[in-house]
């Protein structure tokens, strides 16, 4: 047993050093000559830094598109879900609640118009995209208050929508950062 | 067809793929023979130099099993001072505070055990240097622990008659260097370049586009992410896990970090059977347990799909599925895809908040985890598998009136005693939790606790029921992935989930390696007529009967008062 000990503890000082200094660092190392040069990409609008691309943010003024609803408030230093139950008669209120505020809003919508995701908290409360779906329900609202052509924000909504990777796997998505970015440097 | 069912297919498709082959080269590799990583050698080298160890001392079971106790029992002792005092320790960029003695007792358990079950949350209850130099370090080395143990047990079956179950350090240290490491080299960097950070750099600050003030929390995470996955660990760097949009940046990741999490699981399986040159058993157990997989993958895809009834009633349109606690990235076929994976497998890192899927999704995920053997976690689902095979082996000898063996040797009472005692530790520690859990919650609603268990539960009614119920499973299973709208940072719930961990890890590796050690000292005895074959698909159907009825009695109750009420109750 003495023996183990001893060999235990060795062990794991070496591992240590393998594991949490050579291994991390030689990724942090190679991860300087990706995009974010490993801190995460940002963007930036007008030279200054408005956020992270892969970071939703909150949206609530009605000149910008919306992204979908958070539960901690878009807090990029503490995400989490609603962890609401299907069942949980306040969380189906609260549903039905953000419903009636997208209809004020969206007047011209009917209810079947609405995706789920508009009215659901995501699991993250980070969630930067929204489906074109999303996107294209808010596209008259928007244009409206900007009074821009309507046919303006619809292209922009589809030169914004990524295709699933390699246009076969996965969900398509706009990235509502970088749509309301865009929007704000159309003229 | 529709993209999201492509998605899951090609990721399936990819842990064949390469699951398969690793086996090959895990059970070459573990047998000593010529293999493409023997450049890894000069390293292996040094480690036991430096920590003097000779690699080539036989063990028996018992040396094995207290050499691993030992260490583990080292990393318990010293991760719980640095969690406690993570404060006054460098490489605290954030300023997060030292972690309260049951908090400290359950993390630290939590990450030596495989587990990760956090009651802390990432982003601001972990320093750098607890992430790293504690949470990593051992996620890399409770995996190869579970991965060493799996081995010695291989071994006792390769020879005919041996007490020689190889060398603990050995296993222990190639699991590292020879498969851990240099996948999760590859799959950091494939996580670094589609976003996910890596680089020291500590919390920013920036202004967003409608004003509003935002601190991001950052850090070497992608290191971490590759081996909390490839080692079915499941921890998360930030609090939202693999849902979190640093976690995992977008579709590509979702695939490399699903992939990455069954590729070694699935590689034990037929590892087995070409370690001891039984190639046909190996490939029995893995199609038993491919079924065992599919028949709750294939429910709990078709549950989220749906939507939830209840707001389709609302009018609103849901057309991929229910997307409350989920990333439109992602989607909800993928994260239902992943959420019975990450249940079976033991990995319990979630890429969308189980406490929001349908009832019956919540059914499925607690089944995976009650079974625990397919494909379980990196080498203990094997050893898991093995108590249901021991237990299929006595109940068809006893119906066919042969002497139960199994490759061999005799299965006698003590084993099967061994067996019987594993097989109802796993219900008895679940149900007897689970059932603290209610009392107190119920007649103790008060108490002055950290949380009050008036205050656990996130959901009413059968729901909230489902939260302990899951805490306790997970926790019994090693798994980690919670309903986590459950407040279980108190005593009561770092204490109970502490002590069922470790004993939910611990007895089920002893007790099949204790068993493995004793068949293999036994006299051999050659295959005859009378011998009752267990690498046939008749004897592989015989252990999907005995796992289906084993849970199925020890669980029905506590599912029905959970899950299921909430579903009838949703369609009424």
């Amino acid at each position: 047993m003495n023996s183990n000990i001893l060999k235990a503890i060795r062990i794991t000082l070496t591992l240590t050093v393998l594991l949490c200094v050579v291994y991390p660092l030689l990724v942090a190392g190679i991860g300087k000559l990706s995009k974010g040069k490993g801190d995460g990409e940002t963007i930036i609008a007008n030279g200054k830094v408005v956020g992270y691309a892969n970071i939703g943010q909150s949206f609530t003024k009605p000149q910008y598109f919306w992204g979908r609803p958070s539960a901690v408030g878009y807090n990029a230093a503490g995400s989490a879900g609603s962890n609401k139950g299907p069942s949980n008669p306040d969380y189906l209120q609260q549903v039905s609640d953000r419903i009636d505020t997208l209809l004020k809003y969206h007047p011209y919508l009917k209810r079947a118009d609405i995706p789920a995701e508009m009215v659901t908290a995501s699991g993250s409360g980070l969630d930067p995209d929204i489906s074109p779906e999303a996107a294209k329900i808010q596209i008259k609202r928007v244009a409206d208050i900007r009074k821009l052509d309507e046919q303006k924000v619809v292209e922009l909504v589809t030169s914004h929508t990524e295709k699933p990777l390699l246009g076969l796997f996965g969900p398509a998505k706009v990235n509502v950062l970088k749509l309301n970015v865009a929007l704000d440097e159309l003229k | 067809m529709n993209t999201e069912i492509l998605g899951i297919i090609v990721s399936f498709v990819m842990m064949l793929v390469i699951g398969i082959p690793l086996g090959k080269y895990l059970a070459k590799m573990f047998a000593g023979e010529k293999v493409w990583t023997d450049f890894m050698r000069p390293l292996e080298t040094g480690i036991y130099k430096l920590s003097g160890i000779d690699p080539n001392q036989p063990m028996n079971w018992k040396q094995f099993l207290k050499a691993m106790m030992c260490i583990n029992l080292l990393w318990l002792v010293y991760g719980f001072f640095v969690l406690m005092n993570q404060d006054k320790l460098p490489w605290n960029p954030d300023g997060n505070p030292g972690m309260t003695a049951d908090l400290a007792f359950n993390t630290i358990i939590s990450f030596v055990v495989n587990c990760n079950l956090q009651h802390y949350s990432g982003e601001s209850g972990a320093s750098y240097l607890v992430q790293h130099y504690i949470f990593m370090f051992l996620q890399f080395v409770s995996a190869a622990t579970g991965i060493a143990c799996a081995v010695a047990f291989f071994k006792a079956f390769r020879d005919k008659t041996t007490t020689d179950l190889g060398n603990f350090w050995n296993y222990f240290t190639k699991a590292i260097t020879r498969l851990l490491l240099p996948l999760s080299i590859v799959v950091s960097l494939i996580l670094t370049f589609n976003g996910t950070p890596a680089s020291y750099a500590a919390k920013d600050q920036f202004i967003s586009l409608q004003g509003d003030t935002v601190n991001v929390s950052r850090g070497p995470a992608a290191q971490f992410i590759a081996i909390k996955h490839l080692g079915t660990n499941g921890g998360g760097w930030f609090g939202a896990n693999s849902a979190h949009p640093l976690e995992n940046p977008n579709y590509l990741t979702n695939i490399t970090e699903i992939v990455s999490q069954m590729i070694i699981p699935i590689a034990m399986v037929l590892c087995f059977g070409y370690f001891i040159r039984r190639k046909k058993l190996g490939w029995v157990i893995f199609g038993v347990m491919m079924i065992g997989a599919l028949l709750l993958l294939i429910p709990s895809i078709s549950t989220e799909t749906a939507g939830n009834p209840l707001i389709a009633k609302m009018g609103i349109a849901q057309p991929t599925g229910a997307m409350e606690g989920k990333e439109v990235r992602i989607g909800p076929t993928a994260t239902a895809f992943w959420s019975t994976l990450t249940t079976i497998v033991s990995t319990g890192s979630v890429n969308g908040m189980h406490d929001s899927t349908m009832a019956l999704s919540g059914l499925w995920q607690l089944l995976g985890m009650m079974i625990n053997g397919f494909f379980g976690g990196c080498g203990v689902g094997v050893l898991n598998y093995f108590i249901y095979l021991i237990i299929a082996v006595f109940i068809s000898g006893l119906m066919v009136g042969r002497t139960p063996e199994f490759l061999g040797h005799k299965v006698e009472a003590r084993e099967v005693k061994i067996a019987a005692l594993i097989t109802l530790l796993s219900p008895f520690l679940i149900m007897a939790g689970t059932a603290i859990a209610a009392y107190v919650f119920t007649t103790h609603g008060n108490a002055d606790w950290a949380v009050k268990p008036s205050a656990w539960l996130n959901n009413p009614s059968f729901h909230g029921f489902s939260e302990m119920l899951y805490e306790m499973t997970s926790a019994n299973a090693n798994n980690g992935s919670g309903f986590e709208g459950l407040g279980d940072n108190n005593i009561f719930w770092n204490v109970s989930t502490g002590i069922i961990m470790l004993l939910g890890r611990f007895l089920p590796i002893i007790g099949p390696v204790a068993i493995a050690g004793l068949l293999a000292q036994k006299r051999y005895i050659p295959e005859s007529a009378g011998t009752l074959k267990t690498d046939t698909v008749t004897f592989g159907l015989m252990t999907f009967a005995v796992i289906l009825v084993l849970n199925a009695l020890s669980y029905f109750p506590a599912l029905a008062l959970g899950p299921l009420a909430e579903h009838f109750s949703m369609i009424k």
